[in-house]
């Protein structure tokens, strides 16, 4: 008789799958998972050490491309750590504008991952169905900061400019009829708060739309229900976070339990699991994008009363007007030397955590007193989740690992940093 | 005028002295390989056209435009494709079975062909008017699959591997709900000849067609095809998330097209089959419409097959973009403890009916 042996399978790192570049070596028993290795690394960008090597309000940008589906999430964790040794506090303006573009992120960190959740277990319309609505809240982006990614747009003190009064339109091109720009452009007419609110009033109908081709979809449910179950006791040793750990029944929201910025104002519920499987999960995160929605409408509300100052005047921590640089000589000078060398934070440390779309994304900072940072610490959700991989898929077929794998909702910007 | 029909007539004179001059053997051979080209050519165009429209459909349903840069509204994009593939090198891995790599393909598409054989076009027109023509197109339909296991087997790649592997059981698993399913039409058609069976089901109105006492049957039937072509959401054996390609993971250039041309030519044989074991094949569903009798509407014609077979083929790609995958052993289950039951239960059924002389049955078979 030869011996039968588990053979081994790597999956990945060119995996469509993969979400990127996790490599897993599986160890196999006909179909049935024996062991799940995942590798980590092949994205390491050094992120945290070349913080090191900069003032502290250049390394904004980096914290967008962590986690590159939900940037202004990674930028607040850190914009919040340097604000802490600071000792300062935004306007209030600011704050909203924030929790209005952290809701946001979220809503666009959520549809990338039901996007590609659905399509690692074979829906492949809902990917682009969500990038439907993705493309709005892109747009978003692109108005504030001029970017459609990587928007390094919060600030040490506030945010990098007001909302503009004026969406940006769709211009004219030979590829377009005026029939279909005037239909780009309906809801482009008035400001941005004008523009998300008409998102955030389109938006429920199209998770209804989601949720008609998914939650009851007997295919999609036997392929999530019981899949990957993690008890709440497990959850929470294993170190989840987010939608991971809510999944499994334990209302733990750092928008709720620690609240940071003006989240004790707003009026939104945490959506728990039950059994703790994919499904569960699943329902979790949609529930998420509809209070979302709710968070923005209140703070579009707020912030259309109340206009403001959205940054501190403080010229030491940030810049000053390009206009006052015109004539004004000690602005000029403010101006050379925030962009040259920055500026000095007292010495200490800081550990500032928000509720980042996928768990707790935590900054932990120290300070030696000088421009730069001494240490970096980035608490990336994911890692913890990732690190739970072979628990999870052990004992399931191969195409769970898929699953699995997204019901994570996993990047690798930010687990290899 | 008249020199040009005296030409004309003294040709045709002299072409049919020569064509009776001809052996019976040769003529014979020459009616059939025209009768081939007649079902082939258009077959391999109705492929490309497959391709295209399959882009084209889910890139609606999905909100997107599809190709439409080739040609006019990118109709001629299956045959850029074509092109593209038939100029890409032939690479054969370093450790593959270099023979059987590069027979799989081979083997994959020549009975997706052969069996359009006995698959009759319309009242008078098959090229194989053979009496066991649905054993033939059984036998002929499993076969197909050995071309993918030999693909995974030789390609040498544990995805590869892993796709055939699925692609086998669950051929076996689903052939076996799809010829209990025909043992219902076979019980139902009286015969084992693909035209006796539409002409079983010719009577005075749609209601003759198998598809009212066979519904069960026909949805078995349906399902079991979209799982043995390998389509979503039963595509496991490809499963693009999982094993990447599956079984024609290594493959590349014309033995990937020639998978795909497989695959095609036998989506369309499920929907013509269909059409025919229970939607009546070529008979018109307005048959016995009063006011429309005598009007081509109500006319039997190849017209009336072709639409039932657009119709199934646009499930198929519906199919496709609304369903997630299933799970290898979630197709399993659904094959052997759900189909093959039902089928089994409704031929049970159905023999009572004829018994008792019930249903379609009334007047006796």
């Amino acid at each position: 008789m030869p011996e039968i042996q588990n053979f081994t399978m790597n999956f990945g790192p060119q995996h469509p799958a993969a979400h990127g570049v996790l490599r897993l070596v599986l160890e196999m028993d006909g179909e049935v998972i024996q062991k799940a290795d995942p590798h980590v690394g092949l994205l390491h960008r050094a992120t945290e050490k070349l913080a090191e090597s900069k003032p502290y309000n250049q390394s904004i940008g980096y914290m967008d491309r962590l986690d590159y589906v939900s940037m202004m999430c990674n930028e607040h964790g850190y914009v919040l750590a340097i604000e802490k040794l600071l000792g300062i506090e935004p306007p209030e303006r600011a704050q909203y504008i924030r929790v209005l573009f952290d809701e946001i992120t979220r809503i666009l960190n959520h549809l990338i991952w039901l996007g590609a959740h659905g399509l690692d277990i074979g829906a492949m319309t809902m990917f682009l169905y969500c990038f439907r609505e993705r493309e709005d809240l892109m747009d978003c982006y692109e108005a504030v900061s001029g970017t459609r990614m990587h928007a390094t747009y919060y600030r040490p003190g506030g945010v990098y400019r007001d909302l503009p009064e004026q969406m940006p339109k769709y211009q004219k091109s030979a590829k377009r009829s005026a029939k279909e720009m005037a239909r780009l452009n309906e809801a482009r007419e008035g400001s941005l708060l004008d523009f998300v609110e008409a998102f955030a009033d389109g938006f429920p109908a199209r998770i209804d739309e989601y949720e008609t081709l998914l939650t009851d979809n007997r295919i999609w449910k036997q392929r999530t229900v019981n899949i990957a179950v993690v008890p709440p006791e497990r959850a929470m040793q294993l170190g989840f976070s987010g939608p991971m750990l809510r999944g499994s029944g334990i209302p733990w929201d750092l928008r709720k339990t620690q609240p940071y910025e003006v989240y004790d104002r707003m009026d939104f519920d945490i959506p728990v699991g039950v059994n703790g499987d994919c499904y569960d999960r699943y329902l979790v995160r949609i529930e998420e994008m509809r209070q979302s929605t709710k968070i923005i409408r209140q703070c579009v509300d707020w912030l259309r009363d109340n206009p403001g100052s959205v940054v501190l005047e403080d010229r030491k921590i940030t810049p000053p007007r390009r206009i006052e640089m015109k004539d004004d000589m000690e602005s000029l000078i403010h101006h050379f030397k925030l962009f040259t060398e920055g500026y000095c934070v007292p010495e200490g440390e800081a550990y500032a955590a928000v509720e980042h779309p996928k768990g707790e994304f935590g900054v932990y900072l120290v300070s030696d007193g000088s421009n730069k940072p001494y240490r970096l610490k980035v608490r990336a959700p994911g890692f913890p989740h990732l690190a739970s991989m072979n628990e999870m898929v052990q004992g399931h077929m191969l195409a769970d690992v898929v699953a699995v794998i997204g019901t994570q909702d996993i990047v690798f910007g930010e687990i290899d940093r | 005028m008249d020199w040009l029909t005296g030409m004309l007539a003294d040709t045709e004179l002299r072409l049919t002295a020569v064509w009776a001059a001809l052996p019976e053997f040769v003529r014979f051979v020459l009616v059939d390989l025209f009768k081939i080209l007649v079902v082939v050519v258009p077959l391999f165009i109705a492929v490309a056209y497959f391709t295209y429209w399959e882009r084209r459909i889910i890139g609606w349903i999905q909100n997107r435009l599809g190709p439409n840069r080739v040609g006019w509204e990118g109709v001629l994009q299956p045959f850029a494709d074509l092109i593209k593939m038939l100029f890409k090198q032939v690479i054969v891995p370093g450790n593959a079975n270099r023979f059987l790599f590069l027979l799989a393909p081979i083997v994959a598409l020549i009975p997706a062909l052969a069996v359009w054989a006995a698959v009759p076009m319309s009242e008078s027109f098959v090229i194989a008017d053979i009496n066991a023509g649905l054993l033939y197109v059984l036998a002929l339909t499993s076969m197909g699959v050995y071309g993918v296991i030999l693909a995974g087997w030789a390609s040498n790649s544990k995805y590869a591997f892993l796709g055939a592997m699925r692609c086998a059981a669950q051929i076996v698993a689903y052939e076996i709900a799809m010829g209990f399913a025909l043992v219902g039409v076979l019980m139902a058609g009286g015969s084992l000849n693909l035209g006796d069976i539409v002409r079983a089901q010719e009577g005075t109105s749609v209601l003759s067609w198998f598809l009212w006492p066979l519904f069960p049957l026909f949805l078995v039937y349906f399902i079991s095809g979209v799982a043995e072509t390998n389509r979503s959401p039963f595509d496991v054996a490809e499963g693009e998330s999982e094993i990447v390609a599956g079984f024609h993971v290594e493959y590349g250039g014309i033995g990937f097209g020639l998978f795909f041309v497989a695959e095609y030519a036998n989506m369309i044989l499920i929907t013509a089959l269909t059409a025919t074991f229970f939607l009546g094949g070529w008979l018109s569903p307005f048959a016995g419409v009063p006011g429309l009798a005598e009007t081509w509407i109500a006319a039997p014609s190849f017209g009336w097959l072709a639409a039932k077979m657009a119709f199934f083929s646009f499930c198929f790609l519906w199919f496709r973009a609304t369903f997630p995958r299933y799970r290898y052993d979630q197709i399993m289950r659904l094959g052997w403890k759900v189909f093959i039951p039902i089928t089994i239960v409704w031929i049970a059924v159905e023999g009572v009916m004829a018994a008792f002389e019930i249903g379609p049955w009334a007047a006796g078979i």
